[in-house]
């Protein structure tokens, strides 16, 4: 079991000073899985979007690892190249180190824009660990929706309006679309959760093929919540079975946490912003019912795949 | 050795033999085959590359950036679409300053669809920073991707080598091959600029920049491209010195004392001098003048050799819709205009989608320029 303490004697590879929001979730996920991921060398590669423009703005740079970025839709494509160019060098002997490799994107970048590139990464089993910092829209352009996005939240291309209350499609199910690639290792988390993260991180960068962790990062700007609320909402996202905690392994589920007292998913929304609307009103109360059934169905499900594949 | 190979057989045998460390490519008409033989190569153990066969042209290109920047000598083949699905990431790897070498069968863009040649897919990449090759045979098309690879080694910038999409990928030519010692010999060990895994020294590649750096940036990319064309000439001549064949970036045919000629890129040369040989048993004064490197574009030796002519025929491949005169005419016209004495200059558009050009076709075009008479700006050759 990990501690707290050895987490801590670890390097700093993610520097302070960075340009991140107050309260920022995925400013804190990079931290803690750069922490996490000591003793093992990474090169990193990430996606267009908030977390490269906060942590590279030239002449500064937060990374004290090697990263690259090249476009939006390619933080899995490019590092199947270093993937490959690590590949060639080990078969050559012009590398001795054992080095892994970690892309990093947004939602945006890998429920949309990515899609194609990371599944043909998966398909082609690059060793490399694919994480999805998972704030629930295209928050770095001004909160536009994306396929992550919960039913109901009110963004700038799905705004809450007199006809239509936010977006009208739940999110789409990104770790089953990763796991029918048959992925070694595929596990979802948050922040707050910071054992279950580090976890995570260790046993993906240690699996032998592809994987993928899908971490979800609270965004104040975004989902208009306090900044001092950043990690009591990661909490509550678990606590309410919004967003489980669990993992896929070796073809088997496994789910990390069952909260005590599964909360009601208003709990969730209430602090909010993008949720306000659905409150007070009885075309609000229809969507607020629509995601409960939905997050109690979800997590039914997952047991269901847990009791199935643990036999 | 002498042998007969198709352009992309010519193409697939000069990256076995160049060797490269990763190729990351996709299937496009009529670029597959050299992707196709390649991947033979790899899986006969004849070549040492990781090759990455990757879901579409875009994670080629940034497939192929990923490996560079880890000081790789990288290369793919594409056409068409598939250069146009790219677009976006090669202005990146130019920006990236990475010497990544890429064969184009040249085609058309579609719609309608078309998989014939023309040159419509590389013009549309004009300004993404990659120096561009034109080949005229399929032996200039093997010898110049030797030449590239090295290039672009030695100047940071990536290289298209364009062969005419089945006029040259599909034809079978006598050529002289090299052995693979003297490829590995003249192309040398790359000396990267960076190294993304030397993780003990750590770089951020790809930064983003805002309005206080970018503008250096791409001023030092432009610099890079201003100081290619030495860099070109160099290895060219090392090229033709070891090996006994060379190409100048810029070649006058039969110009002495020309009055009319055409200015030409790719296999349409090979027509043009047809044409030329037999108007000149008339007795006409014609010469062509072959480019053969479009970026970096060589405006001093453009206009030190076309402004010692009366009259110039630009040919063009592809039409910048309504741009006056072909994407060749006006960087010609431009070059030309501070000159004291400049030529007359006509705009012809020919080829589109694999279109016959035959010698019949220059012949009348060089009438026409010999006759210093035209109506139209843009002259569309056998359209109907």
């Amino acid at each position: 079991m990990m501690k707290l303490q050895d987490l801590a004697k670890n390097q700093e590879l993610f520097s302070s000073g960075h340009r991140a929001c107050a309260g920022c979730g995925e400013a804190l996920a990079v931290r803690q899985i750069l922490l996490a991921a000591q003793p093992r060398t990474v090169v990193t590669t990430m996606a267009t979007g908030c977390l490269e423009i906060f942590s590279s703005i030239y002449p500064h740079s937060a990374w004290q690892v090697p990263m690259i970025h090249t476009a939006f839709e390619t933080a899995a494509s490019t590092a199947a190249g270093v993937e490959a160019a690590y590949r060639f060098g080990k078969k050559m002997g012009r590398i001795t180190d054992d080095i892994r490799i970690i892309a990093f994107a947004g939602d945006g970048g890998t429920y949309d824009i990515g899609l194609q590139a990371l599944s043909g990464a998966l398909e082609r089993r690059h060793r490399f660990l694919y994480v999805c910092t998972n704030n629930e829209a295209y928050m770095n352009t001004g909160i536009q929706r994306s396929s992550a996005t919960p039913l109901g939240a009110d963004t700038t291309t799905s705004p809450a309006g007199k006809v239509l209350p936010g977006k009208v499609q739940h999110r789409k199910n990104i770790m089953e679309i990763v796991i029918a690639h048959d992925v070694t290792y595929a596990g979802q988390t948050t922040v707050f959760f910071w054992r279950d993260l580090a976890t995570k991180v260790q046993k993906a960068l240690d699996a032998p093929g592809p994987s993928f962790l899908n971490v979800l990062v609270p965004c104040p700007l975004g989902w208009r919540h306090l900044p001092a609320e950043t990690l009591k909402l990661s909490k509550l996202a678990v606590d309410t079975c919004y967003w489980p905690l669990y993992e896929f392994e070796n073809g088997k589920y496994k789910v990390n946490y069952e909260p005590q007292k599964k909360l009601p998913i208003e709990e969730f929304l209430k602090p909010q912003g993008r949720f306000r609307h659905l409150f007070g009103t009885e075309e609000g109360a229809k969507v607020i019912s629509e995601l409960q059934r939905f997050v109690d169905e979800q997590w039914d499900l997952l047991h269901k795949k847990q009791a199935l594949t643990n036999g | 050795m002498i042998v007969a190979k198709t352009g992309n057989e010519a193409i697939a045998y000069a990256m076995k033999q160049i060797n490269p460390d990763v190729v990351a490519a996709y299937p496009i008409t009529p670029s597959t085959e050299i992707v196709q033989i390649f991947s033979n190569y790899v899986s006969d153990g004849e070549v040492d590359s990781e090759f990455v066969a990757v879901e579409s042209e875009h994670s080629a290109m940034t497939a192929c950036i990923g490996a560079a920047a880890c000081g790789c000598r990288v290369m793919t083949a594409t056409a068409s679409q598939g250069l146009a699905l790219m677009h976006e990431m090669l202005f990146i790897a130019a920006g990236l300053r990475l010497p990544i070498v890429m064969a184009v069968a040249s085609r058309s863009l579609s719609s309608p669809l078309n998989i014939h040649g023309d040159h419509s897919d590389s013009i549309a990449s004009r300004d993404s920073g990659w120096m561009q090759f034109f080949c005229e045979t399929v032996q200039e098309g093997y010898d110049t991707l030797i030449q590239a690879v090295k290039i672009a080694g030695k100047a940071y910038l990536p290289a298209i080598v364009a062969i005419d999409g089945f006029i040259l990928s599909h034809c079978q030519e006598r050529i002289e091959t090299l052995n693979d010692q003297e490829v590995r010999d003249f192309i040398g060990k790359l000396q990267p600029n960076y190294n993304l895994l030397d993780w003990r020294n750590p770089i951020l590649v790809g930064p983003a920049t805002l309005q206080d750096y970018y503008f250096e940036f791409k001023r030092s990319e432009i610099e890079g491209m201003n100081r290619a064309l030495p860099v070109i000439q160099e290895v060219q001549e090392e090229f033709g010195k070891r090996f006994g064949r060379s190409y100048p970036v810029l070649e006058e045919y039969r110009c002495e004392d020309a009055v009319a000629v055409l200015l030409v890129m790719g296999s349409a040369c090979g027509t043009c001098r047809v044409a030329v040989d037999r108007l000149r048993e008339q007795g006409k004064k014609v010469g062509m003048v072959k480019l053969r490197v479009f970026r970096p574009l060589v405006h001093t030796l453009l206009k030190k050799s076309l402004a010692k002519f009366k009259a110039v025929g630009v040919l063009d491949r592809v039409d910048a819709v309504n741009s006056y005169g072909g994407p060749l005419f006006t960087e010609v016209g431009s070059v030309l205009y501070d000159l004291a004495e400049r030529p007359r200059l006509f705009s012809y558009v020919y080829g589109l989608g694999g279109r016959e050009f035959a010698p019949e076709d220059a012949m009348a075009v060089y009438e026409q320029v010999l006759a210093g008479k035209k109506d139209e700006l843009v002259t569309y050759i056998g359209v109907r």
